[in-house]
């Protein structure tokens, strides 16, 4: 059955239209965990807050478990779902530049437009910031292409490059997420502050 | 006439985590892929380069390819509608919890104008980051998690673990 564009169930022009609406869906959540307040979101460098913590593990292992329960009913499969591709150098690179405009900034992409959709000033100037980034990044292009093309792993899943089962890599997620949850629960009694 | 009431509270973090992920799930059953927010400001300057500059957009693989994926349309683009809807779903949420307020929100020990070129500058560095690491927290570490993949987990260890390394150094902004 799905993914419903890939086997044609539906459009590509209902896909855009269900985009739309799933976009929603998820600028409602972020904003109801408190995403859309950079202060709580840099909470969780500090220890005062760490709700992007567990919202972020908890909405991952849900994610990792529905897709396999999708897949083991049948409703999806799982080959025709896009996996990341790994191009080690410049997820490592990359990712260290977009912590530390987390720590800078406070927002992520995503959190930016939930911030901005409610009247936050910062995360205004925050969305100016990444469209200069990423045209810093396009007129730097032919200077980083050898960075942004090195060490291209294709698309390995972690159970793939580890050698153990989708089922056993989620149960590590979990009692990995479970202990953070544990930490984290710790953490804020070690470091209170008010509700922003 | 009605008293301003408070905001309401925020939504339980393990809750909000919950539907968070059957989000991720309803985007791979309907679509084939995860959620995204960098990808949609790319497809945007992509656009935006093109009518300004188009013989500068021809010349760059960055611009020309990004277009000629989406049949010369870089705006018609999956991740630019969810992106629309997330600043619905994101505006409706604070109106039902009273949080639609303009202000530059910044810990009371910084000025505001502090607050804001930081926000800038770590607006600039996470564009460019995104781009490098070919997407961000939501496209590259969650919904590259989900899906399991390594390069999603990989992206996820470096955005936080980095900065919870500078953490230090910038702690002045927020506690």
């Amino acid at each position: 059955m799905g993914p419903l564009v890939v086997n044609e169930v539906i459009s590509e022009n209902t896909n855009l239209l269900l985009a739309f609406f799933i976009g929603i869906a998820f600028g409602f959540v972020l904003e109801q965990g408190g995403f859309s307040s950079s202060r709580k979101l840099a909470g969780v460098f500090y220890g005062y807050d760490t709700v992007v913590l567990k919202v972020f593990f908890t909405g991952a292992i849900t994610a990792m478990l529905g897709l396999l329960f999708f897949s083991l009913f049948g409703w999806v499969d799982l080959s025709l779902v896009y996996v990341n591709e790994t191009f080690l150098w410049s997820t490592l690179v990359g990712g260290v530049i977009m912590g530390a405009g987390f720590i800078m900034g406070g927002y992520c992409p995503g959190t930016s437009f939930c911030g901005a959709a409610i009247g936050k000033i910062d995360a205004y100037i925050f969305i100016i910031g990444l469209f200069i980034g990423v045209f810093i990044f396009g007129e730097a292009y032919n200077l980083l292409e050898p960075l942004y093309m090195a060490e291209f792993w294709g698309s390995p899943r972690i159970s793939e490059y580890f050698g153990i089962s989708e089922g056993v890599t989620v149960l590590v997620v979990i009692l990995a997420a479970v202990a953070m949850f544990w930490g984290a629960e710790w953490a804020e009694k070690l470091f209170p502050r008010d509700e922003y | 006439m009605e008293t301003q009431k408070k905001p309401k509270k925020y939504m339980n973090p393990y809750l909000a985590g919950v539907l968070l992920g059957l989000v991720v799930v309803a985007a791979n059953f309907v679509s084939g892929r995860g959620l995204g927010a960098s990808g949609a400001v790319k497809s945007a300057i992509v656009a935006g380069v093109e009518t300004i500059a188009p013989k500068h957009a021809d010349a760059s693989p960055f611009y020309h390819k990004y277009s000629e994926a989406h049949q010369g349309k870089p705006l018609n683009n999956w991740l630019v509608y969810q992106m629309l809807g997330v600043v619905v779903g994101g505006f409706f949420s604070g109106v039902i919890s009273r949080r639609l307020t303009w202000k530059v929100e910044h810990n009371p020990g910084i000025k505001s104008k502090t607050r804001l070129i930081f926000a800038l500058a770590g607006g600039i560095l996470f564009g460019l980051g995104s781009q490098l690491g070919r997407g961000c927290t939501s496209g590259s570490a969650l919904s590259g998690m989900a899906v399991l993949s390594l390069g999603g987990f990989l992206s996820m260890a470096a955005i936080f673990g980095t900065a919870f390394m500078l953490a230090y150094f910038f702690r002045k902004l927020w506690i």
